[in-house]
């Protein structure tokens, strides 16, 4: 199979086993890679009802036909799991120069299965795969493991591990990689932790074949050319993500007290603008990326250093608790990286403990003594901390993400817990944005942004519209949106410079040796993104609508000022969006998909 | 003409890496690149690129003189005539004159081909005088 590495390494952590067998053609040709993969395996190969944290469950790591190529951002890899956090699907995808590592190693998918049983870390070198102790490392941060591996093994090595917070199994853990990228959201890291693997180490030194090699390099190089030609390009790789932030402060979305405004007294504090003046030192790309969206900072304050941090984590460890200074935010993004636990979920779950401190629902003796008020930055720093190892009352309850937490405090709190299906929301504020609202309710791994970034269409046709024609956008960014995760690419090179996207399909023929055009591989989006679905409703028997409701506070509490103040999006409102979501899905009143749509899909079969 | 980089605007993509495996073996394989990454994290936090000067001095100790000049001026490897003995690394004052018996078997170096600096993004690279 061209333009892919043809194996997949299977690793038995509970007996040492260690496997290689072929990647099945069938699975290339219906799922071509990354999350394709990912959820195809994860469906077949992990028993209904798995624990999460216990030894059925597997990590899936996939590379892309596009990974590790000669492609803008060829670099990002899957890690799909069943979710501590949600108990459904969880996809991460995570940048950096791993991917492209292990699929020069000769793999197109890594599955960890069982549970070790002492910890130990992977070593990959092209065909020669150890499990080798990690007693040493038990405990430590993420940098210092990195920073370890990098010195006994050297530079060519990659490694992906996880913090204490994988090891305490906080259900929002992620697993870090190249000094700041992650595989973040949905606990992929305590699914890491609970199988007691601290580290993957991993050098490929193979090539990759592709089908036809001189289109491949004229494809390749016009995809670069199309890069370098954007308009945007200059601005883009300035700023990186943060480049949004003014502007979601201006329209209201940036999530700002635990998502009670959209709008940010102290915004310009942690502007991109005001971040790059002040504290990044570097740029820093992805494999193959020619406009690089990280930005490595110097937190001069307290002598540290970050890659970061996004526009993601300006908004949850930001504004959404109050905190305007740009080295606070750089530092606490730094805690949450080498602890091991996700800038986004972590954000909030202190977001909402304020809330709650504040409303006099949580006292001090409930905080382990913190003054948990908005804006606190030492009590940030010090909840992060307790969270990842988790110490302390407050710290124990908040490692179990925003949802279970509010559901055993009460008293209303359940109100003002900002997530869906059990995830806490990214950076957006949703009241009043309803494509952007319907993108996080419908999200397949909880309240997450990437699926369909729906917010700048909310505001060129009208924020508060609820027409079919939002809910047809959200349904198209989703099916489309996510192959870049099958095919193991970055988005941003399509979604920030603009470039045709049609510049990837002679890349994708030219690497696989098979003719597709968009719609074909939009048909492939739909077809995972039902197969998400069934996951969903196979691990969790209540499964349905009550599961897409977003938090009350977004068809509730209108913001009290800012772009957004008295704005709103009814219940019924809110309503009538799934309703219509669900008639173009093809799924029934309760979201479910329908047998005639399953069938149309060719996913009647593996259904039943 | 020769090949330049300016570190700092460096972002580690490694995308110039592949394009020159590209050219040299028409390969996809970033460890067999005439550049030379070498990232500096934690801290301070920067990435140090080496590239080639065309100094010669790798041609000067070839003993079978398998380093030649070609079209662009540069010097570049003939790979038939290579025998793998070392002579030229040590010779290389910016560690770009690579064997690596593992991976080919031939030495390598940069040609002067230009796809580096057509992929980079960033404008750390560029061909002058
Ligand atoms: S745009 Fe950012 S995330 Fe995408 S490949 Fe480049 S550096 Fe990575
Ligand atoms: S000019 Fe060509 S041969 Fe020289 S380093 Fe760049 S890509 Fe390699
Ligand atoms: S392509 Fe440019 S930015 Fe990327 S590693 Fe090479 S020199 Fe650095």
């Amino acid at each position: 199979m061209k333009g892919y590495a043809g194996s997949i390494l299977r690793v038995n952590l509970a007996t040492g086993q260690i496997s290689k067998e072929p990647t099945p053609a069938e699975m290339a040709r219906d799922y071509l890679g990354g999350r394709g993969f990912g959820i195809y395996q994860l469906f077949k190969e992990v028993p209904k009802g798995a624990d999460a944290l216990g030894p059925q469950n597997k990590l899936i790591i996939s590379t892309g036909p596009l990974s590790g190529m000669l492609i803008p951002g060829g670099g990002k890899c899957d890690w799909t799991t069943k979710s501590p956090l949600t108990g459904g699907y969880a996809s991460a995808s995570m940048g950096g120069h791993f991917t492209a590592e292990m699929k020069y190693a000769g793999y197109d998918s890594i599955i960890l299965e069982g549970v070790s049983p002492k910890p130990v870390y992977l070593l990959i070198e092209d065909g020669k795969v150890q499990l080798l102790d990690a007693a040493h490392l038990w405990g430590k941060g993420a940098f210092d493991v990195e920073v370890e591996f990098k010195h006994k093994y050297g530079e060519e090595y990659q490694i992906a591990a996880i913090g204490p917070g994988g090891e305490n199994l906080v259900l929002y853990a992620c697993i870090n990689h190249d000094f700041g990228r992650q595989a973040g959201r949905g606990g992929v890291g305590a699914v890491m932790g609970s199988k007691k693997l601290k580290a993957i180490v991993v050098r490929g030194t193979k090539s990759v074949e592709v089908a036809d090699p001189e289109g491949y390099r004229k494809a390749g190089m016009a995809l670069y050319k199309a890069c370098k030609d954007a308009e945007g390009l200059a601005e883009w790789t300035r700023y990186g993500t943060t480049v949004v932030t003014s502007w979601c402060d201006e329209v209201g979305a940036l999530p700002t007290r635990n998502f009670s405004a959209g709008s940010f007294e102290g915004g310009e504090k942690i502007y991109g603008q005001t971040m790059r003046k002040e504290i990044v030192i570097t740029d820093k790309g992805c494999f193959g990326c020619p406009c690089p969206c990280g930005k490595y900072s110097h937190m001069k304050r307290y002598g540290t250093y970050v890659e970061g941090p996004e526009y993601e984590t300006i908004g949850l460890m930001g504004s959404n608790l109050g905190i305007a200074d740009i080295q606070a935010v750089g530092e606490a993004n730094r805690l949450a990286d080498d602890l091991g636990v996700d800038t986004i979920s972590a954000g909030n779950c202190v977001a909402w403990a304020m809330e709650c401190y504040e409303k006099g629902i949580l006292t001090k003796e409930d905080t382990d003594g913190l003054e948990l008020k908005f804006g606190n930055i030492e009590a940030t720093f010090a909840l992060i901390k307790n969270i990842a190892h988790r110490q302390g009352k407050l710290g124990n309850l908040l490692a179990d993400g925003v949802k279970r937490a509010a559901e055993k405090i009460g008293k209303g709190s359940e109100r003002f817990a900002i997530q869906v299906k059990g995830m806490e929301q990214s950076g957006y504020a949703t009241h009043s944005a309803t494509s952007m609202l319907l993108a996080y309710m419908t999200c397949d791994v909880g309240a997450h942004h990437n699926r369909a970034w729906a917010i700048t269409y909310d505001l060129q046709v009208g924020r508060s519209l609820v027409v079919p024609e939002k809910v047809a956008r959200v349904i198209w960014l989703q099916n489309f949106r996510p192959m870049f995760d099958v095919l193991g690419a970055c988005r941003l090179q399509w979604v920030e410079l603009s470039i045709d996207r049609d510049l990837y399909v002679p890349a994708m023929e030219a690497i696989t040796g098979i003719h597709r055009t968009w719609e074909d591989m939009e048909a492939v989006g739909n077809r995972i993104w039902n197969l998400t679905r069934l996951f969903w409703m196979r691990e969790n028997e209540d499964f349905g609508r009550s599961w897409d409701q977003p938090s009350p506070r977004f068809f509730e509490e209108p913001p009290k000022t800012g772009a957004t103040a008295g704005q709103i999006t009814s219940y019924e409102d809110v309503q009538r969006l799934l309703d219509m979501y669900y008639e173009q899905r093809g799924w029934d009143n309760n979201g479910l998909p329908t047998p005639a749509t399953l069938e149309k899909l060719n996913l009647a079969q593996i259904a039943s | 003409m020769r090949l330049y980089v300016d570190s700092t605007k460096c972002s580690g993509c490694r995308a110039c890496l592949v394009a020159c495996s590209l050219n040299l073996f028409q390969e996809n394989n970033p460890k067999k690149a005439a550049l030379n990454l070498i990232p500096h994290f934690p801290a301070p936090g920067v990435y140090e690129m080496k590239v080639c000067t065309q100094c010669g001095d790798c041609a000067a100790v070839c003993p079978t003189e398998a380093i030649k000049l070609n079209e662009r001026g540069a010097y570049y490897v003939d790979f038939d005539e290579c025998n793998l003995c070392e002579a030229c690394v040590p010779e290389c004052p910016e560690d770009v004159m690579y064997v690596r018996a593992e991976l080919a078997n031939a030495a390598w170096k940069c040609n002067l081909c230009g796809d580096c600096v057509a992929v980079c993004g960033t404008g750390a690279l560029w061909i002058a005088d």
